[in-house]
């Protein structure tokens, strides 16, 4: 296993790029700490992918390095660096048994044909996939064949890496629950480095220890499900991570303080605008908005009710925001007033968080 | 594999094709039949003579001798095409400028139409005022299709190559480009030589389409016809006499359809067995 | 030493091509130079071949009759073959591998004995001596090749495609436009170009099916060869002109046979 350093690496896809949209990679100094859990959490065409094959050495960068422990592999290729990918749809050599197929990539490397075995029992073992060892790979059902290409990273006992480009995408989804926990299980086991890219949140936020979030080619927010849920670094984080996602109010900084139309919202701490801000924004999650005697007056709009929780929609000013209150809290008829939790309300310049 | 889902309903998608097909084929087969067990005097007086014409053809000499002509060609032909076709489409470029210069002169070659074919060919390879054959010649080798049974054979088999191994290349190379990226890069990642890539991913992946090149040209080089007739007439003597060249002597030969109805049918009948056996033998790992 | 790669397509091109310029050359030469002399290029050169092509009405419009028939077929049996490769591919009916198999089976027969009940047919439902004739007709070989080339490309796009999309919300005619197409789109390529070419080629039932009004373009070549004797020179630029239509029908389709689209993602 290995730490894993981007520094300062940039891409394009073109020859001769010139303005910021024909980047696909912006500036991305990342680290990636030896043996930890990371998920890459964007929407299509973040640049996640590209992301990805950079590390693996499937795509050479336009500008940076790359460094596995302080080994400069740049210029090193994919098989070379001791990397192992799982793909979207599940890559498998049909003609092969499951046994051959996971006795590939060793068998390429010149391993003795005794090595190979035990290995590839115990990664089946881990795998469930002792009973299929016999059967030819192409009979298994979509989870077992990306169990099998997962096999294939595992089996090799000096990867680096292992990375998953949305490997869940064509599972069944009441088998996607299933696979996710054994990867984590798996994570936790083997101790390897796993970066786990997906568009998805939930896939994220259950299997990583620290998420990366991406949006058009630049990291925007690394951080624990938790510090992205509390205090999300950007906008985008807000709004993509939590369903709802974060409110966002527009508003004004008086005296340091932010003032929503009018309204003066309190917060932790006096902030300072930036000198080129162009838009000031608000943001407070819904689950940090509560009913109050006094605070925001708001009209209710709906209320739908979830079970543990009811989601209320209320409205300002034709503004609409969204509040999760527990089941046995009290909601107004038609008219309340909205208080924000002081440490979790947050203020954003440009969609960038400043306090 | 696909796992196909039962669904009779697929029909209406299948029955356009049904439809035109049938049309084309069945009235004509019937046609056929009808002519293959009736003898006639002429003045549209048909009488039924049952199997006659049937036994008439599959004990003559003159169509076994055709017949194992004309299987040893199409052996020969396959056997040069096929891997010769598959080696052209793996060291074809993937992807840039010459990919589209190399898909059109190859395709040349088919377009030509099969008279013209054999019409090209029979300057290019006569001894004295053809390029091929004053090449063959110069080299030393006394060559003349005209007159040699063995030099008729190599010019109509060189023919048949020329003509044809594109299709081969094309089907091959349009199932290489079908094959995604990822099974390369997985590839890669696995540490897997050419050889492997070869074995364990391309050929796999492209049997479905191979199965189509040999049966195609199966099926095409056992029914030639103008390219070798215009070529070698059939000679010297009958030595390059394939089957349909036989078929249509005969055809025009008597004054009565049923002698060629009955071999056109037993001809069908021959093809559709071998080609059933090739294609179950190809696709037999298909079903487990 | 290694030999490099681009020896082996650039070889077998060489090999195509010498052929093709000895056609080329005799179409600039005279008959009485070809069959008197050898010599590699036009000693006589002469633009008399093409000029009869060009200005007599029997040539050109025959090259006009065939690029209709071929043009309808094409269209035709691409379309049709479209839906009916998808039922094969993905679902199992009643006498489906029958019908299968039996679709190639139209390939099998040597057509010249076929050619007078195709010719009694078509004049029956009074299409003799039409495009639409062969281009009907010329359906009898070209749809199962189409059916059968779509379906193995088919084949390899796996079923969990259809339904990811299908997750998406896509509907089945979405679906298969804007997804399933670009997929298969070098199995499209390659069919629209056979389908072009077989019909192209195809001389007896061209033949057979038409008199005046639709003769095609094969018609007219075979009657060089036979009736006027042989005019090696006229046959020869006939030949050359021929090639055209098809190389534009390749170039049209050559990114959709060359990796131009990836597997596209849902």
């Amino acid at each position: 296993m290995a730490k894993i350093t981007l520094d300062q690496v940039r891409h394009s896809y073109l020859d001769h790029p010139e303005s910021p949209d024909d980047w696909a990679l912006k500036e991305l100094d990342v680290v990636w700490s030896d043996g930890g859990a990371y998920a890459l959490l964007g929407p299509s065409g973040c640049g996640k992918t590209t992301l990805l094959n950079v590390i693996s050495g499937l795509l050479q960068p336009s500008h940076g390095r790359v460094l596995f422990d302080d080994r400069d592999v740049t210029n090193v290729p994919s098989e070379h660096r001791e990397i192992a990918q799982v793909f979207q749809f599940p890559v498998v050599y049909d003609t092969m048994t499951v046994f051959d197929n996971l006795a590939f990539p060793l068998r390429n490397r010149g391993i003795p044909e005794a090595q190979v075995k035990s290995r590839v029992e115990e990664i089946a073992r881990m795998l469930d996939l002792e009973a299929a060892l016999g059967n030819r790979a192409s009979g298994l059902t979509a989870d077992g064949k990306q169990k099998i290409s997962l096999g294939r990273g595992l089996v090799r006992s000096d990867v680096n890496v292992i990375m998953f480009d949305e490997p869940l995408t064509v599972i069944d989804p009441h088998l996607k629950w299933q696979l996710r926990s054994k990867l984590k299980e798996l994570q936790q086991e083997v101790g390897a480095t796993m970066i786990y890219v997906t568009h998805d949140q939930t896939e994220a936020l259950t299997f990583a220890d620290k998420v990366v979030v991406m949006l058009e080619g630049q990291v925007v927010q690394i951080g624990t499900p938790e510090e992205l849920f509390d205090k999300p670094g950007h906008t985008f984080v807000g709004h993509f991570i939590g369903s709802p996602g974060m409110n966002l109010l527009p508003c004004e900084i008086v005296d340091g303080f932010p003032s929503f139309l009018g309204h003066k919202v309190d917060i932790a701490q006096a902030v300072d605008v930036p000198a080129d801000a162009t838009r000031m924004e608000i943001g407070v999650r819904p689950e940090f908005l509560h009913f109050d005697s006094k605070g925001l007056p708001v009209d209710i709009v709906r209320v739908d009710d979830v079970g543990r929780y009811r989601i209320v929609e209320v409205n300002h000013k034709s503004h609409a925001i969204k509040l999760v209150t527990p089941e046995n809290v009290p909601i107004p008829e038609d008219k309340g007033h909205l208080a924000f939790d002081l440490t979790k309300t947050h203020v954003y310049a440009d969609g960038w968080i400043i306090n | 594999m696909i796992d196909k889902t039962v669904n009779q309903r697929a029909w209406f998608l299948v029955l356009p094709v049904v439809v035109l097909v049938a049309f084309n084929a069945l009235i004509p087969l019937m046609t056929v039949v009808n002519y293959s067990v009736q003898e006639t005097f002429g003045n549209n007086v048909f009488f039924f003579e049952g199997v006659k014409w049937f036994e008439q053809i599959l004990n003559s000499e003159r169509f076994h001798a055709s017949l194992l002509r004309q299987l040893s060609f199409t052996g020969i032909i396959l056997l040069i095409e096929i891997p010769l076709g598959v080696a052209i489409a793996l060291s074809m470029p993937k992807k840039g400028p010459w990919v589209s210069v190399c898909l059109v002169l190859m395709a040349l070659p088919l377009l030509i139409p099969w008279n013209v074919v054999g019409a090209m060919w029979n300057i290019f390879a006569l001894p004295d005022i053809g390029l091929l054959g004053r090449m063959i010649n110069g080299m030393g080798f006394d060559y003349n299709f005209t007159q040699q049974p063995l030099a008729a054979w190599f010019t109509t088999v060189l023919m048949d190559v020329w003509h044809w191994t594109s299709l081969v290349v094309l089907l091959a190379y349009a199932g290489l480009s079908s094959i995604p990226d990822a099974y390369y890069q997985a590839a890669r990642i696995d540490g897997a030589s050419a050889w492997s890539v070869f074995r364990f991913i391309q050929l796999p992946k492209m049997k479905r389409v191979l199965t189509i090149a040999v049966l195609l040209r199966f099926m095409d080089s056992f029914m030639i016809y103008t390219e070798p007739f215009v070529l070698t007439g059939g000679g010297p003597g009958n030595t390059t006499t394939f089957l349909s060249i036989d078929l249509v002597k005969i055809a025009l030969g008597q004054f009565d359809l049923g002698p060629a109805a009955a071999m056109s049918l037993i001809y069908f009948l021959i093809i559709l067995v071998l080609s059933w056996i090739f294609y179950t033998l190809m696709m037999r790992n298909e079903e487990q | 030493m290694k030999t490099p790669k681009w020896l082996v397509p650039t070889l077998y091109i060489l090999f195509l091509l010498l052929p093709i310029y000895w056609l080329v050359s005799m179409s600039f030469k005279t008959t009485n130079e070809i069959l008197g002399t050898f010599s590699l290029w036009p000693q006589e050169f002469t633009l008399a071949n093409y000029i009869t092509i060009f200005t007599d009405p029997t040539w050109y419009n025959g090259y006009f009759n065939s690029l209709t028939y071929v043009g309808m077929n094409t269209l035709l049996s691409v379309s049709v073959a479209l839906p009916a490769a998808y039922a094969f591919s993905r679902y199992r009916f009643l006498g489906d591998k029958h019908l299968f198999f039996w679709l190639l089976t139209n390939r099998m027969a040597p057509p010249a004995v076929f050619a007078l009940p195709f010719f009694q047919l078509y004049s029956a439902v009074g299409l003799f001596d039409t495009p639409i004739a062969v281009a009907l007709a010329h359906c009898l070989f070209n749809i199962p090749l189409a059916v059968w080339i779509l379906e193995g490309f088919m084949s390899g796009v796996p079923k969990e495609l259809d339904e990811t999309a299908y997750v998406d919300g896509y509907s089945f005619g979405r679906f298969f436009i804007r997804i399933f197409i670009p997929t298969i789109a070098a199995g499209i390529g390659v069919v629209m170009f056979f389908c072009f070419m077989f019909s192209w080629v195809e001389l007896l039932l061209a033949k057979t099916l038409t008199s005046v009004a639709a003769k095609p373009i094969a018609a007219t070549m075979t009657r060089t060869a036979s009736t006027a004797g042989y005019e090696l020179g006229l046959l020869a630029a006939a030949g050359t002109l021929t090639i055209i239509p098809g190389a534009f029908v390749i170039w049209f389709v050559r990114n959709h046979i060359a990796k131009g689209f990836a597997l596209g993602r849902v």
